[in-house]
């Protein structure tokens, strides 16, 4: 094995083990990273959901953008571009995180489920193994979302990032602008959203996660396209490793506990565990990066990554405003009509995008 | 010598690209690119299927490779 692949691998063993030692800090169970959740959580505490359990400005989705945008400027690799089909790329985000509230987390916190023992989390994994599959048909097909340019401005790039910065900001004054409404900023007082490790901590562990994201490319949908497409097994290590890393923690706190009922923070519906990650691992393929790469590509000056960031935060707000967001109760009806018009409907986007 | 434009494409265009492009028995390709990630995509790819990598053009933002298979 060459070296670039040792080092993915560790980046891999190091991100698992900072999530196990993230929840054993404080944060909910089989949650020490969850790109869909905190980016949801973020968008309660904004006040976009009133979803009272589910609100707090998680600084690990702070650490990530910030970390991956210093290593690539170290690096010389910022570089703000940006103008490929941003709008369908948007709305493909709002799906992707409409499957993941399906299933109750983003292809990393299935992985961390898996490694928690959750067998519901295999089921998602095969739906997810099934979703890249499809994206991989249509890549084939010839799928191509189109050019991005670089911009001769690097400012375009900077915004997100600034807005994360400033997300920060406002968590450490800790303003309420609305105290009649006690928000925002809202935080739960009660739930998965009240669970946290300290904040220093979970900022920190964004960082560097961030810096070992972007440095190894980090991917978890990449890494199963990778190896349908061209039987290249570089980023696969590096999901094996977070799934390892995790997984010798949590036996190691006692966090490990195999079966598929009462599972934390999960359902056993098994046909939308499956779905929700079919749809997610289909939209992430053609969008070229799982719900993780794209927070990286977003701290690198991608602004087609940044907006499916924003359609994320604003599918989040979508899933518990209309209802479609599961819960450890399963997954409410509007929720499953969503999930399989979300399939349809990227499904057709895929299949329309065929260059000739 | 056939030419393939990857330029501004994201993951994980370029490799199919090129790889379209071996398939169909190209000997000799030039590929252009502008992402580090894209660049080190290909050339990962070309090894794998025994191409010999000439890396002529290695900018920050532009790249350029001469693949050739014997």
């Amino acid at each position: 094995m060459d070296r670039s692949k040792w080092f993915i691998l560790i980046a891999g063993l190091c991100i698992g083990a900072i999530a196990a030692i993230l929840v054993k800090l404080g944060n909910p169970l089989n949650m020490g990273f969850c790109i869909a959740c905190f980016e949801r959580d973020i968008a309660g505490a904004l006040g976009l959901h009133r979803a009272g359990v589910v609100q707090y400005v998680r600084p690990e989705i702070i650490g990530l953008v910030l970390g991956a945008m210093l290593t690539a400027m170290f690096a010389g690799e910022f570089k703000t571009r940006g103008g490929s089909s941003t709008l369908v790329r948007f709305i493909m985000g709002v799906f992707m995180m409409i499957g993941a509230l399906v299933f109750l987390g983003c292809p990393l916190r299935d992985v961390l489920r898996m490694a928690g023992g959750d067998y519901n989390a295999v089921v998602g994994f095969l739906g997810f193994i099934a979703g890249v599959g499809s994206g991989v048909f249509f890549l084939r097909r010839g799928f191509n979302l189109g050019r991005a340019e670089y911009s001769h401005s690097n400012v375009g790039g900077l915004l997100m990032p600034l807005f994360f910065a400033f997300l920060l900001f406002l968590l450490l004054k800790g303003t309420v602008f609305n105290p009649e409404a006690g928000g925002p900023l809202f935080f739960s007082k009660e739930g998965p959203g009240s669970m946290a490790a300290p904040l220093a901590i979970s900022l920190a562990a964004g960082l560097i996660v961030g810096l070992l994201a972007q440095r190894t490319r980090l991917c978890l949908s990449g890494g199963i396209r990778d190896f349908i497409l061209i039987r290249e097994n570089y980023l696969l290590l590096g999901f094996i490793g977070i799934f390892l890393g995790a997984l010798i923690l949590n036996i190691v706190f006692g966090f490990f506990k195999p079966g598929f009922a009462e599972q934390p923070i999960a359902h056993t519906m098994h046909i939308w565990n499956f779905l929700g990650l079919y749809l997610v691992g289909l939209t992430a393929t053609l969008l070229g990066g799982c719900p993780l790469r794209q927070l990286i590509l977003t701290g690198e000056g991608d602004t087609d990554a940044a907006a499916v960031v924003v359609g994320m935060i604003v599918g989040a707000a979508f899933c518990h405003n209309f209802l479609l967001a599961a819960s450890g109760a399963g997954v409410p009806t509007y929720g499953q009509i969503a999930c399989v018009l979300g399939i349809v409907i990227i499904g057709w986007i895929g299949w329309s995008h065929r260059e000739a | 010598m056939e030419k393939i434009d990857v330029r501004g494409l994201s993951c994980p265009m370029p490799v199919i690209k090129t790889k379209k492009a071996m398939d169909q028995g190209a000997k000799d390709l030039l590929v252009v690119g502008t992402s580090q990630v894209s660049k080190e995509n290909v050339m990962k790819l070309a090894g794998s299927q025994g191409y010999r990598v000439e890396l002529t053009v290695d900018g920050k933002n532009e790249w350029e490779m001469k693949l050739n298979k014997q």
